[in-house]
């Protein structure tokens, strides 16, 4: 079983878990994510592996729905009925010496791992890290381990520069001169980085999320357009070049069952355990 | 010659509403007539034409003796799962295709009559504790489909440790995610299951080989002496037409993943939605087509279309599924291929088809489908992709050393891959194909296995 051994709570709308799960982390590597599924009547969700150490892997997820939520109330030593990976592929570490890096919200739990391969190459990175608020800003402590530079930026100016993180990362490209750009969170925040970094010619590699249910390439759901060619997200992915991501596209997707999902949230009030 | 008997099936405009199995079964005295009905040929046509080779006549003899339990004995010793391909089985393509009555009258109900013995000992518990001497070496079988399952229980009954590792949470393969409960129950594969457990092969959830562990690994860090590869052909097929990602167009493995493995038909309870539209078109002429127009049927649609490129006698579903479509009000469109998908703020709202003719005879042995110059545009809510699947590249892409063909599948010799003590068979090997010889591969692959073994 896979029994949770360590919770922790960010904020109030993100946990960090560790969970016993040796053959998920034995083969882990930076970029890959897992699957899980709550309890049995649940969904297959996707979590990017955070940390791994022999016997456990580490994920945080941030409560946006019935899986989530569910997942939320699990304490130490309950188990989850499912965990599957280390899936995707890992991301490519690529030849950088100047890495501009931009976490939104919960992105940063996915960024981490591979900032810290670039960090352990010796790369220097500087950070943008942005949420809607002060309390939503999650693992600074452990990017100020890896990082050379970290820029904030929230939505209402609770801390840092009120705003978006793309209006740091202008200023930052019209003075620095960068090589390679990673961003990850909200879709739409990936989109206008990779708009504003191609002004610079900067390239941008991006890590997708697009709905999934095996994880192994059989059902489909997962796909994305990208210069005109679809690609499964699961096993061609999640990490791509940001260039010629149809992010429209993918928007549309990822509201696919909005109306259901909020169906199933109304169960929650039920469930309660 | 008395009439073939007719087996009972839920009411059409009932059960295009629920999930609930279709065809009934026979009762005991249809069982009977129907085994009466068996000339008992000297030289069976319908044995060669098994592609495991039961021994029919046989099995159907010791019915009429009332010996079930010997006649069912005599199907497993070919075939572990009666009750699977007594309903699964392309039975007018293969053994009831070549039965000699078939000529003049209608063929025995040979598949009724599996299931039957199959039904009948998965309740009355048959065959549930064998000796096994055991040998102590370790054989890794991966996947948990019919070539897995029918490898894994030969190979254990020769004594070897044997460990199942199936990537999905459920065990089954495409019996569990593929085809629908109202055509294969999903409770006869998880006895299956349960009867390989009794017999001590062991199965693993959430391993993924190429991914959780490798082939090297299991060989290096686990020990295992040989590795059978049952992994199908999981990956879909697309279309390769404008529109093919737009909200509201599945590939089938989703949708009827969605439905039978994750059960979004009873969602909210399952967490898993699903989603369909009033008028839903599904491209293809296959099983799994049939499958996915049934199933969106039950899901509410009101208009489901199957739309196919060639006529109706090329369609290369089972009869039975045809027909059970059609009395559920499935409407076949024929001689159309979708070109184009038409959307609107990124959801389907058409499709657009070229007209067909046909023109002489393909490498396939029917007509193939020429194009003309006349389009039809359909308006749909949804569309299913139903044109096929290939090998998955996961195992292939963790290990260089495995040789596979341009599509895909392994490449074997005699049931041996490009790497000593790898063995592979079933749909992985073949492309898609049937359940039947998923089994068949996987049963004669174990013998391989006992073999190579030896020889360490
Ligand atoms: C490769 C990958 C890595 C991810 N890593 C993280 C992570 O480290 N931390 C984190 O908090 N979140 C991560 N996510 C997103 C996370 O999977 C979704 O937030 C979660 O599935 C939502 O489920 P829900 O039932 O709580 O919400 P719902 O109410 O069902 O949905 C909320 C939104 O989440 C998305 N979503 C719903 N179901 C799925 C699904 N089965 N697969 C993917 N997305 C879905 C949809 O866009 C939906 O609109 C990742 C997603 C992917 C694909
Ligand atoms: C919808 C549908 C309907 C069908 N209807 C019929 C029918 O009526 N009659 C008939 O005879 N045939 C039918 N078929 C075809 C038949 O189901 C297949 O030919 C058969 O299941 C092949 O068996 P298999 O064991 O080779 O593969 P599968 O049944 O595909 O099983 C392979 C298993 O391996 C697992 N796996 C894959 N990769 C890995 C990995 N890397 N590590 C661990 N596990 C892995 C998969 O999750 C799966 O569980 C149908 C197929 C479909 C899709
Ligand atoms: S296994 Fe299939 S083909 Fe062979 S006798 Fe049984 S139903 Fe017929
Ligand atoms: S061919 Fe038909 S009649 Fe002859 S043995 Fe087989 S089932 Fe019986
Ligand atoms: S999640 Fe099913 S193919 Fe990617």
């Amino acid at each position: 079983m896979y029994e949770i051994l360590e919770k922790r709570a960010l904020n109030i709308d993100v946990d960090l878990f560790k969970i016993k799960a040796p053959l998920v982390a034995k083969n882990t590597k930076p970029g890959n994510f897992l699957i899980i599924r709550v309890d049995k009547n649940g969904e297959r969700i996707p979590l990017t592996i955070v940390e791994n150490d022999e016997e456990s892997v580490t994920i945080i997820s941030q409560k946006v729905g019935f899986s989530t939520k569910s997942l939320s109330k699990k304490n130490v030593g309950d188990c989850l009925e499912d965990v599957v990976g280390p899936l995707g592929k890992p991301a490519e570490i690529k030849d950088a010496k100047n890495v501009i890096a931009v976490a939104g919200g919960v992105g940063a739990a996915p960024l981490y791992p591979q900032l810290k391969a670039y960090f352990d190459l010796g790369t220097k990175i500087d950070l943008i890290i942005g949420a809607s608020n002060k309390e939503h800003l999650i693992m600074l402590d452990m990017f100020e381990a890896i990082c050379e530079n970290i820029y904030i930026s929230t939505d209402d100016g609770s801390l840092g520069t009120k705003g978006f993180v793309t209006d740091v990362l202008k200023d930052l490209l019209k003075n620095n001169n960068y090589d390679l750009s990673i961003a990850i969170g909200p879709l739409i925040m990936m989109k206008n980085v990779v708009e504003m970094n191609k002004k610079y010619q900067l390239k941008t590699d991006v890590s997708l999320n697009p709905i999934m249910i095996d994880g192994t390439g059989m059902c489909g759901n997962c796909r994305v357009t990208i210069g005109g060619k679809t690609f499964f997200a699961c096993v061609d992915g999640p990490d791509f070049p940001g260039e010629d991501i149809d992010f429209d596209e993918l928007l549309h997707r990822q509201r696919y069952y909005r109306d259901e999902e909020h169906r199933c949230n109304l169960r929650l009030g039920e469930t309660d355990d | 010659m008395i009439d073939r008997v007719k087996m009972s099936e839920l009411d059409a405009l009932v059960r295009n509403k629920n999930f609930s199995e279709v065809a009934l079964g026979l009762t005991i005295k249809q069982v009977k007539i129907e085994a009466s009905r068996c000339l008992d040929c000297k030289n069976p046509r319908c044995v060669t034409a098994c592609p495991v080779n039961i021994d029919i006549p046989r099995f159907i003899k010791l019915i009429l003796e009332e010996k079930y339990e010997d006649a069912y004995c005599t199907i497993y010793q070919d075939n572990i799962l009666p009750a699977i391909c007594g309903r699964v089985c392309p039975q007018e393509k293969q053994c009831e295709g070549a039965c000699v009555l078939g000529i003049k009258y209608e063929s025995v109900s040979i598949g009724a009559l599996e299931r039957f013995l199959g039904d009948f000992c998965l309740k009355n518990c048959v065959l549930t504790s064998e000796d096994i001497v055991e040998n102590n070496q370790k054989v890794a079988i991966v996947g948990s489909g019919p070539a897995g399952i029918a490898c894994a229980a030969a190979i254990r009954r020769l004594g070897y440790t044997t460990d199942v590792f199936e990537a999905l949470h459920e065990y089954g393969g495409v019996l569990k995610y593929g085809i629908p409960e109202f055509r294969l129950p999903k409770s006869i594969v998880d006895e299956e299951i349960k009867r390989l457990e009794n017999l001590g092969v062991n199965f693993h959830k959430n391993v993924i080989i190429g991914k959780t562990i490798t082939i090297d690994q299991l060989f290096n860090d686990y020990q295992y002496k040989a590795i059978f590869i049952g992994s199908g052909a999981g990956l879909p097929s697309s279309l390769g037409i404008k529109g093919e990602n737009l909200n509201g167009v599945y590939f089938a493995n989703e949708f009827l993943t969605r439905v039978n493995l994750m059960k979004a038909n009873n969602f909210p309870t399952s967490a898993t939605p699903i989603k369909i539209g009033e008028k839903v078109a599904v491209v293809g002429g296959g099983n799994v087509a049939m499958d996915a127009a049934r199933t969106a049927i039950r899901l509410g649609a009101k208009e489901v279309y199957i739309v196919y490129r060639r006529d109706m006698e090329a369609l290369p579903a089972r009869l039975e599924e045809i027909h059970h479509a059609i009395d559920e009000g499935v409407i076949f469109k024929l001689l159309l291929n979708p070109v184009e998908i038409i959307g609107e703020d990124y959801e389907i709202k058409a499709i657009k088809c070229q007209k067909m003719v046909l023109g002489e005879l393909d490498s396939s042995n029917r007509r193939r489908p020429i194009p003309i110059d006349e389009f039809e545009t359909i308006e749909v809510n949804n569309l299913i992709v139903a044109i096929g699947q290939s090998p998955n590249p996961i195992i292939k892409n963790a290990t260089p050393d495995l040789t596979v063909d341009d599509w895909g599948r392994i490449i074997v010799d005699d049931y041996q891959t490009s790497i000593p003590g790898v063995f592979a068979g079933g749909d992985i090997v073949t492309g898609a194909a049937t359940v039947i010889l998923a089994m068949g591969a996987g049963k004669e692959a174990a013998k391989k296995i006992d073999k190579y073994v030896r020889t360490l």
